[in-house]
Order: C-alpha cells, then sequence, then structure tokens
C-alpha cells in the first residue's frame, strides 16, 4: 500500500510538468506579446528589450519554461503584470476561501444527495422516489446564479439572515454553499440512486437479513458501503471541479476565492497569475485524485488488493 | 429423552401460499403447502427447478422480497411462536437465531467489502449480545468447526474458494445454534469432493447442536445421506411426502417415480434414461386440474378436472393423485 502511494506520488512529477507545459504554451499562443502594452506605445526597442529581459520574457518558449518550473520549485510564480504582487502570495490567500467554499459545498451536496439517492433506491418507482428524482432534475436545471439570486433574495434581503456577499465569516459561506451544492447534489443523488439500486438486488442483502440484521443497518452499512465506489467517484470530479473554484458563485456573492481570481486575471491578460493559479490548482486536482483512490481501497478491499499487487 | 421432547414439532406450517406479482403476470411459485417438522429431523425438500423450493424457504424466514412477493398463510409457528402475527422487529430476533438459511449460491452470498469473521461476528453481536472482541472470538471458533483455520478470519470473501465460502456461509448459519436450518442447494455449487466434505460437516454438526433441518435440494442421493423425511414439490405443491423409506422404497406418486427414473442406473448401464417427458407448467397460468397431469403417463380425464388433494396412505407417508382413486392402480417404479 505505502509503496502504491509513493509510486502515485512520483506519478504526479511528470504529470504537473506536462499540465504546467500545456498551460504555458497555451497562454503563450493566446496571449500574445505582453511586453507591449505593458511599456506602452512610444517605448523605443531598446527600452523594449529591457523589460522584456526584466519581465523573464526573453528565450525560447522551451527556455522560459525550463526558467519558470524552476522558480516554481522555489516556490516562485511570479509577479502580477497589473498588481505587481507575488502571484504565489495572492493565490495562497484567495484559497483558504475556496477550499472553505468547497468544503461546505460537498458536505452541502452529500448531505442532500446522499438520503436522497437512498430513499429514492429503496423505494424505487414510489411516489418519495419520483418526488426525490423531480428534485434532483431541478437542481441539475436550475442555473446556479438564478438560484444564488433567489436565496440572496430571500434569505439575505427579506429575512436578513445571511449577508448578500462578501467574506464575513462564516454567515457569508453558507448561501453560496447552497448555491453550488445543490446543484453538485443532483448529479450525485441520481448516482447514489442507481448505485444503490444495483447493490440492492444483490444476495448478499438477504444474508444479512437473515442473520437478522436490521432494515436500517442493511441499508445503512451492508448496502451503502458497497454502493460507495461510484459515488466516490463522482464526489471526486465535483469536488476537484470547485477546488478551481465555482466562478458564478463567486461572482453573485462577491466571494473572494480562486475562481473570480483567474476570470479577472483572464479579463485583465495577467499570464503570471493565471498561470500561477492554474498550476497550483491543478496541483490540488491530482492530489484530490490520489485521495479518491486511496479512498476507494478503503472502501473496497478487492481494490486494495489490486493496488498491494 | 422423553417422549414428548420427541415429539416437539418445530416448524408447523399450514396453506402457505406464495406469488410474485410481476409485470407479466401472477407467478404462483408457491400454492398451499402443508409442511411439519418435528425436533432433530431433517426434511428433505426436493423437485425441479423453479418447483418453489427456495420460495418457501424465504417464506419460513419471512423474507420473500415485497414486492414483488405476496405471502398467503393459515399457520407459521417456529417452535411454537407464531411468526405470521411479529412485527418486524421481533422477526429480526427470530432470523439468525431461531431460524437460519443457508443460501443457495456461496459466491454471490457474502458480503465483500467485510471481512469472513466480521460477517460471522455479526450475528453473535446482535443475538447473543457480545462484545466486538468476544463476538470475533467465537466468529474463530466457529470457523475452525467448519474446517477453515480461525487466522483467515480476516480476509475477506475474495480471498476464499467456492468450497470454503459455503463453510462461511454455513458457519454464518450455524453461529447462533438455531433450532431450524434452512439449506438450500448448500453442496450445488460446489464440486463433487468438497460437496461430499460439506455433507458431512452438516450431519456432524446437526448431531453436536441437535438443529432441525430442511434440506432443499434436487440431488437425491443428497436426500438418501442426510435425511429422515422428504417431501417431493412440484408447481408450488407438495405431492409426496413421507419417511425416506416410503418416499424411496414404496414410491407411489408418478411425478416422483419420474423422478428416480431419470437418474442413471449403475447397476446397468445400458438402459436408457427416461427423463420425465415435457417441462413444467407456466407459474403464471397453472392448469385446473393435476399440474403434472400433463407430462404424466398415468393422466386419465379425471386428472384434469381438479387439483388432488394430499391423501394418507399410511401413517406417515402421503400423496396427492387422482389416479389412487382406481384401488387397482400402481406405478411400475423400477426397482434401484
Ligand atoms: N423475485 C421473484 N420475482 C418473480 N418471480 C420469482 C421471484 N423469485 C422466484 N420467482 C419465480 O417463482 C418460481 C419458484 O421459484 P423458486 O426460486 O422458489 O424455485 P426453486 O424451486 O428454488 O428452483 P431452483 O431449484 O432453480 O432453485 C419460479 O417460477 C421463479 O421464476
Ligand atoms: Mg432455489
Amino acid at each position: 500500500m505505502y509503496r502504491y502511494i509513493l509510486k502515485r506520488l512520483l506519478m504526479l512529477i511528470p504529470v504537473l510538468l506536462g499540465v504546467a507545459f500545456l498551460i504555458f504554451a497555451i497562454m503563450d499562443v493566446a496571449a500574445g506579446d505582453p511586453v507591449y502594452s505593458v511599456a506602452g506605445a512610444d517605448a523605443t526597442p531598446e527600452q523594449i528589450e529591457v523589460l522584456r529581459e526584466k519581465m523573464g520574457l526573453n528565450g525560447s518558449l522551451i527556455e522560459r519554461y525550463i526558467r519558470y518550473i524552476g522558480n516554481l520549485l522555489r516556490g516562485d510564480l511570479g509577479t502580477s503584470y497589473i498588481s505587481k504582487l507575488d502571484v504565489m502570495k495572492v493565490y495562497l490567500q484567495r484559497l483558504p476561501n475556496t477550499l472553505k467554499l468547497a468544503t461546505l459545498t460537498m458536505i452541502v451536496a452529500v448531505g442532500m444527495a446522499i438520503p436522497l439517492g437512498i430513499t429514492a433506491a429503496v423505494h424505487q418507482n414510489s411516489i418519495r422516489d419520483t418526488t426525490s428524482m423531480v428534485l434532483a432534475l431541478i437542481g441539475l436545471s436550475m442555473p446556479n446564479f438564478w438560484l444564488g439570486l433567489l436565496l440572496i433574495l430571500f434569505f439575505s434581503l427579506r429575512l436578513g439572515w445571511f449577508p448578500t456577499g462578501g467574506s464575513e465569516g462564516f454567515r457569508s459561506i453558507v448561501l453560496p454553499a447552497i448555491t453550488v451544492g445543490t446543484s453538485l447534489a443532483a448529479l450525485l443523488t441520481r448516482t447514489t440512486r442507481s448505485s444503490m439500486l444495483d447493490v440492492l438486488r444483490q444476495d448478499y442483502l438477504r444474508t444479512a437479513r437473515a442473520k437478522g440484521v436490521s432494515e436500517r443497518n442493511v441499508i445503512q452499512k451492508h448496502a451503502l458501503r458497497n454502493a460507495l465506489i461510484p459515488i466516490i467517484t463522482i464526489f471526486g470530479v465535483q469536488f476537484s471541479n470547485v477546488l478551481g473554484g465555482s466562478v458564478l458563485a463567486e461572482t453573485v456573492f462577491a466571494w473572494p476565492g480562486v475562481g473570480r481570481l483567474v476570470v479577472d486575471a483572464i479579463d485583465q491578460r495577467d499570464i503570471p497569475t493565471v498561470t500561477g493559479a492554474l498550476v497550483m490548482t491543478t496541483m490540488l486536482v491530482t492530489i484530490v485524485n490520489l485521495l479518491v483512490d486511496l479512498v476507494y481501497a478503503f472502501v473496497d478491499p478487492r481494490i486494495k488488493a489490486q493496488y498491494t499487487k | 429423552m422423553t417422549n414428548q421432547e420427541a415429539n416437539e414439532i418445530i416448524l408447523n406450517i399450514r396453506n402457505l401460499k406464495v406469488r410474485y406479482e410481476t409485470q407479466d403476470g401472477i407467478v404462483k411459485a408457491v400454492n398451499g403447502v402443508d409442511l411439519t417438522l418435528r425436533k432433530k429431523r431433517t426434511l428433505g425438500l426436493v423437485g425441479e427447478t423453479g418447483a418453489g423450493k427456495t420460495t418457501t424457504a424465504l417464506a419460513i424466514m419471512r423474507l420473500v422480497p415485497n414486492p414483488p412477493g405476496v405471502v398467503e398463510c393459515d399457520k407459521l409457528e417456529i417452535g411454537g411462536q407464531d411468526i405470521l402475527s411479529l412485527p418486524e422487529h421481533k422477526l429480526e430476533h427470530v432470523r439468525g437465531n431461531d431460524v437460519s438459511m443457508i443460501f443457495q449460491d456461496p459466491m454471490t452470498a457474502l458480503n465483500p467489502v467485510f471481512t469472513v469473521g466480521d460477517q460471522i461476528a455479526e450475528s453473535l453481536e446482535i443475538h447473543e449480545h457480545l462484545s466486538v472482541k468476544d463476538a470475533k472470538e467465537r466468529a474463530g471458533d466457529m470457523l475452525e468447526l467448519v474446517g477453515i483455520p480461525r487466522e483467515r478470519a480476516n480476509e475477506y470473501p475474495h480471498q476464499f474458494s467456492g468450497g470454503m465460502k459455503q463453510r462461511v456461509v454455513i458457519a454464518i448459519a450455524l453461529a447462533c445454534n438455531p433450532q431450524l436450518l434452512l439449506a438450500d442447494e448448500p453442496t450445488t455449487a460446489l464440486d463433487v469432493t468438497i460437496q461430499a466434505q460439506v455433507l458431512e460437516l452438516m450431519n456432524e454438526l446437526k448431531e453436536k447442536y441437535d438443529t432441525s433441518m430442511i434440506m432443499i435440494t434436487h440431488d437425491l442421493g443428497c436426500v438418501a445421506e442426510v435425511c429422515d423425511e422428504v417431501a417431493v414439490m412440484y408447481a408450488g405443491r407438495i405431492v409426496e411426502e413421507g419417511t425416506l423409506e416410503d418416499v424411496f422404497n414404496r414410491t407411489m406418486h408418478p411425478y416422483t417415480e419420474g423422478l428416480f427414473n431419470s437418474l442413471p442406473n449403475i447397476k446397468d448401464r445400458k438402459a436408457k434414461l427416461k427423463p420425465i417427458k415435457g417441462l413444467m407448467p407456466d407459474p403464471t397460468n397453472l392448469p385446473v386440474g393435476c399440474s403434472f397431469a400433463p407430462r404424466c403417463n398415468y393422466a386419465t380425464d379425471a386428472c384434469l378436472i381438479a387439483q388432488p388433494q394430499l391423501r394418507s396412505i399410511s401413517q406417515t407417508h402421503r400423496i396427492a393423485c387422482t389416479a389412487y382413486d382406481n384401488p387397482e392402480f400402481h406405478i411400475e417404479r423400477r426397482i434401484l
């Protein structure tokens, strides 16, 4: 098992290098030469060359890439063209906000999806099943920003329970988490339901009932544990997505997370910030993927056996 | 042992009916079965595939899945306790404790994500309120009892062979010393050498713990080996029942005869097998008369009119066959 983890960690290195190169190359092609816009219209060619060197933009793509990776290893993502601030510092400032929102979002999503999905599966084709599935469909088709606005209208403006936006502690995070969590819960509910339906047919649940296990434990202990793998897969994908920032929710609720950082930076052609934030997000996502794979092994001994082989 | 104890009735079923209401129609799986089983006795429930054997056992456990299954029954008592009127939470005390079931397919009967030790320990934790540690200890004992080293308690089902899984399933069923054990084809999934071992094991355990047992099988050899009594089931009804000698040596029902004639005869290997012609009737659409009549060599018009009722031939032997209305009637059972 430890060897497997070590192997996976080592495999992270080429993956990260590759992804960093892709981001780097795409930004290079897409953004054009930023030196001119920074230098201004009436700069002389000499001034431009000096500036290019200062901005670290001299040399070929490969040369610049290698330089970038070298700096990255020292924790240096360069400085923003616009704010002249250290990109790593700015990213790390935003990251906790995104982590908090992502975590609470997933708690909301799982908290809604698992009970709904289980109920739907256990009472297949009943009114409870239909209700759950209609709820899931609504959650899936409702635009995020719209639900966000509705929640603000009702809970912030009408009832005044939560702030309309900003980052004033826990109360600010509730509405954005519900907004994003609801939309994620939809897919997660459907996954839970179909996975549970598969498991509910299995003979070993009958064995459990024949032992005298209560119906509640048959579902929550024997069935759910077997139904978890697809649920964890979807959970991992969704968690990775929200780690990159939930741009719409962050915009609607003026939540200073990584998503808005990237979007604003793209607007301003602030290449170091965009590249830096994307590379860091990639790193986080690969780590989440590794964790998901480890959770698989924890949930299902057959997968663990494959890892240790 | 007093005489009264010997006659203690463990299982008493009257007029059990089970139907599955599916989209393709109503499957009449069990159609009025009566069974009585005394302490320490083993009843063989035989019949071809689809006869309703598993469904009968599930009904005794009150585990027929609903939907689609619907159970109707006049009386269902285990060890004198009325099982029909028990609410679900009381049934949980009965299952695994008073009555256990060994399931047909060991490959799918175990939960893949729990260790075999935990799966055996679970019923001990539920019924005997043992601590996790004590239950684990006892689970180890149970494993040894069925011939598996106790160290393997921490392994998962996928690390076990089919025969070992079947032993684990048996260990689970026996963990709390049930009065009644329902063994649903406990050996069909196993190869012949393992089959013999498992049968012997079950015989031993039955002796040791005074368990009464219903052995479901279509293997007549297995019946001869372990059963005291036999009930032959056809299309959800019992057509012949009696002691092992009654059914094997004094066979009366044409269907039972057919079952024996389908067996290869070692003494006369050139003799052609005489399988029963045709198929069991569609359980969604059973005939009005005797369900076996369409396949029966002796059938007369009288057989098509009404369902034959079980009648007593002797103290122990009962059959359901209209042909015996004629006192001259007899079957030409080949002597094995
Ligand atoms: N869950 C179910 N839904 C619908 N029909 C069912 C269900 N379970 C069993 N049946 C039907 O009920 C009838 C009796 O099935 P049962 O499993 O009791 O037979 P069996 O005697 O155990 O056969 P086998 O020897 O193959 O195990 C069959 O026609 C079967 O198709
Ligand atoms: Mg069966």
